[in-house]
């Protein structure tokens, strides 16, 4: 039997970060996923970054994590939202090419020494009087490990679902991973059922893209990643274009095959993200609805449709599809489908992505209840370092809501749990006028390096970058990056709100340094709190006075009756 | 397990009835224990007392509300007796013994109230404000408070402010991406301008402090003009020492005092003079200038030309000195009741308008600070940056959640129940 510090299960975006990460902390590393070459698929749309998003690759690759650079090396459109808005809310987005991505990230990978790649299926995982100690894969062999992260994404008992068609999966044609969601669930550990969707995708060449909007990728030179110095592919145009009046129709009439409607799918589903049946459905008295047609690679005809989500039967999706403008002869390559799986409820999870129930157990991504690649490469990032910090005895790596977006998408998970897909918006940080896309090295970098999460080639960047800092805060232009001077001049112009907002961070902060207890003994004693209050304390368990006071449903009062008590014992 | 409490909640015996409530998960198992059986919630029923070993306590009006819909938001008993020492004596004697119950500490069942959800902050500091209240129009300012006017007003503001700050926050994370919220036509100061205009409104409400502490009358003016004398008479008794020697007063005296519901602060002063060799006295009279500084309302006694600006100009000892009527406002002499009984219809009528109107309650320092930052920050709101906008709002928001007591940070908690627990 193989030994490792860190096994972690699953080759997707939270995956391979985990992987990546636990690595640069010193650990030795297996990573086992059904099939190496889907190692860093995007398996929806194919575009990395976005408003809230952004903020999150930025700061993946602040901890010198694989994103951006990966989105960099097959960037083919680059958009930069909220171009008129404020810095702190505008989120970089580029169009990947789905080949070159897969492939900058398993190239990423393979620089990585301490990880040894696992083809197989992850069946169960071998516990020792509670704490993790190996994972079985399906062929009978047996990877031991001190940690293990659990990225297995949509695959935990994934189910497909297509009109009036099922099939078991968490992606079309690759098999679900039903042994280990058994066995979870058999752990009793609190777990429910979510639910997303893809369109369908077309075949370039048959659009009739004259007849479209173009929507050119943006002319100045930003990137993903500070660190990426190579120049841009050549960049492709997507197109817009809308449903009609007869999609809707459509629509309307093929819903009695729609898995959605007929009461087949349990799990809630994105609003963020919504099918275009849910729209249509939802929002009844609008006339139409956009559709961007995003190119999926240079070399490739395949086309995403981005806003047609569904799982409607495959002639209804001909159809529908054949009913929008410059789309009349398109051909579907791929049908859309929903997928239903199994998500841990991720009030179950400590700020270090860890499940409080098994020692040593760490969880990450959409397996979390989250939704879209970067939030699911950002808790990779966590629980990697968590993993890797388990296993070798490192101090853990938490991030509180004033430093990042990962730490205020980790402390709404397991604090506030999710009801739908959760997916990073900018209205979901307080500090959001501190925490900009354009910062995320300044604000996080230095101290991810002093938890030995950087590469030397990051630290030798970084050193340069400081130095640029400083300079450009003395006034100094020459050699210093664009991005920088740019970062120090919009540090200067929110200076008096965030000197507002450090007073209000010192305070959660020291609410922060009031502990409380929240089994259920502890809870009991505590005089004012009503049966329900205790309920929600128990499930979230919060640690602080801050963190009971961001609970899903827990009232102020309950709060200040959590105080006294804990003024009373000391 | 939660502790039922009880205390006696009227005055100090003897009284004519005396109430005594207990509150708690075992409020109806002690009145059971004590009255046999209780009359069904919410109907006063009168019931004979008994103690363990079957003695009659007493014949008591007895009333049962169960929770959560109580005043404390727990099973809630009643207990009206007949307001004697020894009744009351005999029948907390007979509660304390029950297993689960105690005497209540000071404050605990408004603290119980808040934290079941019954109150809110803003509810709690006026309930506070009323059981500490020694006046008529304090008691209205907190009746106002306790009652939730504002705590509604500003539940309400919430609400309206939250909906700006939606369309805001859509704007911001879907406006780029998404067609739902293009061609909303957010315009966000005229959106916000009504409650602009309410919020300043509250900001003039007076100061609970001052109804608390008292208006602040400070006499002052040249050695020997007759403050101390006039100080004595206005206050109805010789709190200051009277002397025909320049100088006399080296300190400053401050006495309190109610009229007509009002209450007073009267502060006498060292005469004010250059020519002093006295250290004490010349310290005396440094202080005599805070005070002037500090005053809601200054008497002054000394020449017309020389007075502060809005002072109210007394021609002091009027009996022995000829003034000028032109040029001061009111002549007093303290061998003329008549003449002091007016000064005080004056500083009277002067104290009313300086508080204002009590209708709508007052304004504690607390709330008057939060009120004013959210009022800042939404003055701030010009709708040219979205994403400084929506940082106002949020402060906003939260300052005037933090009145309500939504916002439970330690910050808050420590100054509500720093009162709390000291209070009634």
């Amino acid at each position: 039997m193989k030994q490792f510090d860190v096994v972690v299960v699953g080759g997707g975006h939270a995956g391979t970060e985990a992987a990546a990460a636990a690595a640069r902390r010193g650990a030795s590393v297996a990573l086992v996923s059904q099939s190496l070459a889907q190692i860093g698929t995007m398996s929806c749309n194919p575009s990395i970054g976005g408003l809230g998003k952004g903020h999150l690759v930025r700061e993946v690759d602040a901890l010198d994590g694989l994103m951006a650079r990966a989105a960099d090396d097959a960037a083919i459109h680059h958009r930069m939202l909220n171009r008129s808005k404020g810095l702190a809310v505008q989120g970089p987005r580029v169009q990947a090419d789905r080949r070159l991505y897969r492939a900058s990230i398993q190239h990423q990978l393979a620089s990585y020494a301490k990880i040894t790649l696992i083809e197989g299926e992850a069946s169960a995982l071998n516990l020792t009087s509670g704490s993790v100690a190996s994972v079985a894969l399906a062929d009978g062999s047996i990877i031991g490990a001190t940690a293990v992260v659990l990225a297995t994404g949509t695959f935990l008992g994934g189910k497909i679902f297509r009109g009036l068609e099922r099939a078991a999966g968490g992606r079309i044609d690759e098999r679900p991973a039903n042994r280990l969601g058994e066995q979870l669930r058999a752990l009793r550990l609190p777990m429910g059922r979510l639910k997303t969707g893809t369109p369908p995708r077309l075949d370039g060449r048959t659009i009739d893209w004259g007849a479209l909007e173009p929507q050119p990728s943006d002319t100045d030179e930003w990137r993903m990643s500070p660190m990426t110095r190579t120049p841009r592919l050549p960049q492709l145009a997507c197109a817009i274009t809308r449903t009609s009046a007869a999609t809707h129709d459509i629509i309307r009439n093929g819903l009695t095959t729609s898995p959605l409607f007929g009461g087949d799918i349990e799990g809630g589903g994105p609003r963020y993200c919504p099918s275009i049946e849910d729209k249509v459905h939802r929002f009844g008295d609008r006339d139409g609805h956009q559709i961007f047609l995003e190119p999926e690679g240079l070399d490739d005809p395949w086309i995403y449709p981005n806003g047609i989500s569904t799982s409607l039967s495959a002639d209804v999706q001909d159809a529908l599809v054949r009913s929008v403008a410059g789309l009349e002869r398109a051909q579907i390559v791929q049908y859309g489908y929903a997928v239903e799986y199994d998500y841990i409820d991720s009030r179950a999870l400590d700020h270090r992505l860890a499940l409080a129930a098994i020692h040593g157990l760490f969880c990450a991504g959409q397996l979390n209840g989250t939704t879209g690649y970067e939030e699911a490469a950002a808790q990779g990032v966590i629980a990697g370092c968590n993993a890797a910090a388990l296993a070798r005895d490192l101090a853990p790596t938490t991030v509180d809501r004033a430093r990042g977006y990962i730490g205020v998408m980790i402390d709404d998970l397991v604090l506030q749990g999710v009801s739908e897909p959760y997916r990073m918006l900018t209205a979901r940080a307080e500090y959001r006028l501190a925490l900009r896309a354009d910062n995320a090295e300044a604000r996080l970098s230095g101290w991810a390096d002093t938890l030995g999460v950087l590469t030397p080639a990051r630290q030798a960047h970084l050193r340069q970058r400081h130095a640029m800092r400083d300079a450009a805060r003395d006034g100094v232009q020459d050699g210093v990056d664009a991005d920088i001077l740019r970062e120090i001049e919009e540090d200067r112009r929110y200076a008096p709100y965030l000197e507002r907002q450090s007073e209000e961070i010192a305070r959660m902060r020291r609410d922060g340094d009031v502990a409380i207890s929240s089994d259920t003994l502890s809870l009991r004693s505590v005089p004012g709190l009503s049966t329900e209050m205790i309920e929600r304390l128990e499930r979230a368990s919060p640690k602080t006075l801050d963190e009971a006071s961001r609970v899903r449903g827990v009232t102020p009062a309950a709060v200040a009756a959590l105080w006294l008590h804990s003024r009373k014992r000391t | 397990m939660i502790d039922t409490i009880f205390a006696l909640s009227s005055g100090r015996p003897p009284a004519a009835i005396a109430v005594v409530r207990v509150s708690g998960p075992n409020a109806r198992a002690a009145g059971e224990a004590l009255a046999g059986t209780l009359p069904p919630p919410r109907i006063a029923g009168l019931r004979r007392l008994q103690d363990v070993d079957g003695g009659t306590l007493d014949q008591a009006l007895t009333l049962f509300f169960p929770g959560p819909a109580t005043a404390t938001g727990e099973d809630l008993l009643e207990l009206h007796l007949h307001g004697g020492r020894a009744v009351v004596a005999a029948v907390e004697a007979a509660l304390a013994s029950q297993v689960g119950l105690r005497r209540a500490e000071p404050g605990e069942f408004t603290r119980r109230a808040l934290i079941n959800g019954r109150l809110d902050l803003a509810q709690a500091e006026g309930l506070a404000d009323l059981l500490e209240a020694e006046t008529d129009m304090q008691r209205r300012a907190a009746l106002a408070m306790a009652e939730g006017g504002m705590s509604r007003t500003i539940t309400d503001w919430l609400d309206r402010l939250s909906m700006a700050a939606a369309r805001v926050e859509a704007e911001l994370d879907f406006g780029d991406e998404d067609e739902v919220t293009q061609a909303t036509g957010l315009d966000l100061p005229p959106l916000l301008a009504p409650v602009i205009l309410e919020m300043a409104a509250m900001l003039t409400r007076p100061p609970v402090e001052r109804l608390r502490d008292g208006v602040m009358v400070v006499l002052a003016g040249p050695r020997n003009a007759g403050k101390s004398s006039l100080f004595n008479a206005l206050l109805g008794r010789p709190a200051a020492i009277v002397t025909d020697i320049a100088g006399t007063t080296r300190d400053v005296l401050e006495a309190g005092v109610i009229r007509a519901g009002l209450p007073y602060r009267l502060v006498d002063t060292a005469g004010l003079t250059n020519q002093t060799a006295d250290p004490i006295e010349a310290i005396g009279i440094t202080r005599a200038k805070a005070q002037l500084d500090a005053a809601d309302l200054i008497l002054w006694l000394g020449e017309p030309d020389a007075a502060p600006a809005n002072a109210l100009k007394i021609g002091a000892r009027g009996d022995e000195l000829e003034h000028d009527r032109a040029t001061i406002d009111h002549v007093t002499s303290v061998h003329d009741q008549a003449s002091i009984d007016a000064l005080w219809a004056i500083i009277s009528q002067r104290s009313q308008q300086l508080i204002g109107d009590l209708t709508g309650g007052a304004l504690h320092a607390r709330h008057r600070s939060l009120l004013s930052e959210a009022l800042s920050a939404l003055q701030a709101v010009d709708g040219h940056d979205l994403l400084l906008d929506a940082e106002h709002l949020r402060i906003a928001n939260r300052a005037l959640a933090a009145i309500l007591g939504r916002d439970a940070t330690e910050a808050m908690l420590d100054a509500l129940f720093g009162r709390f627990c000291l209070g009634k």
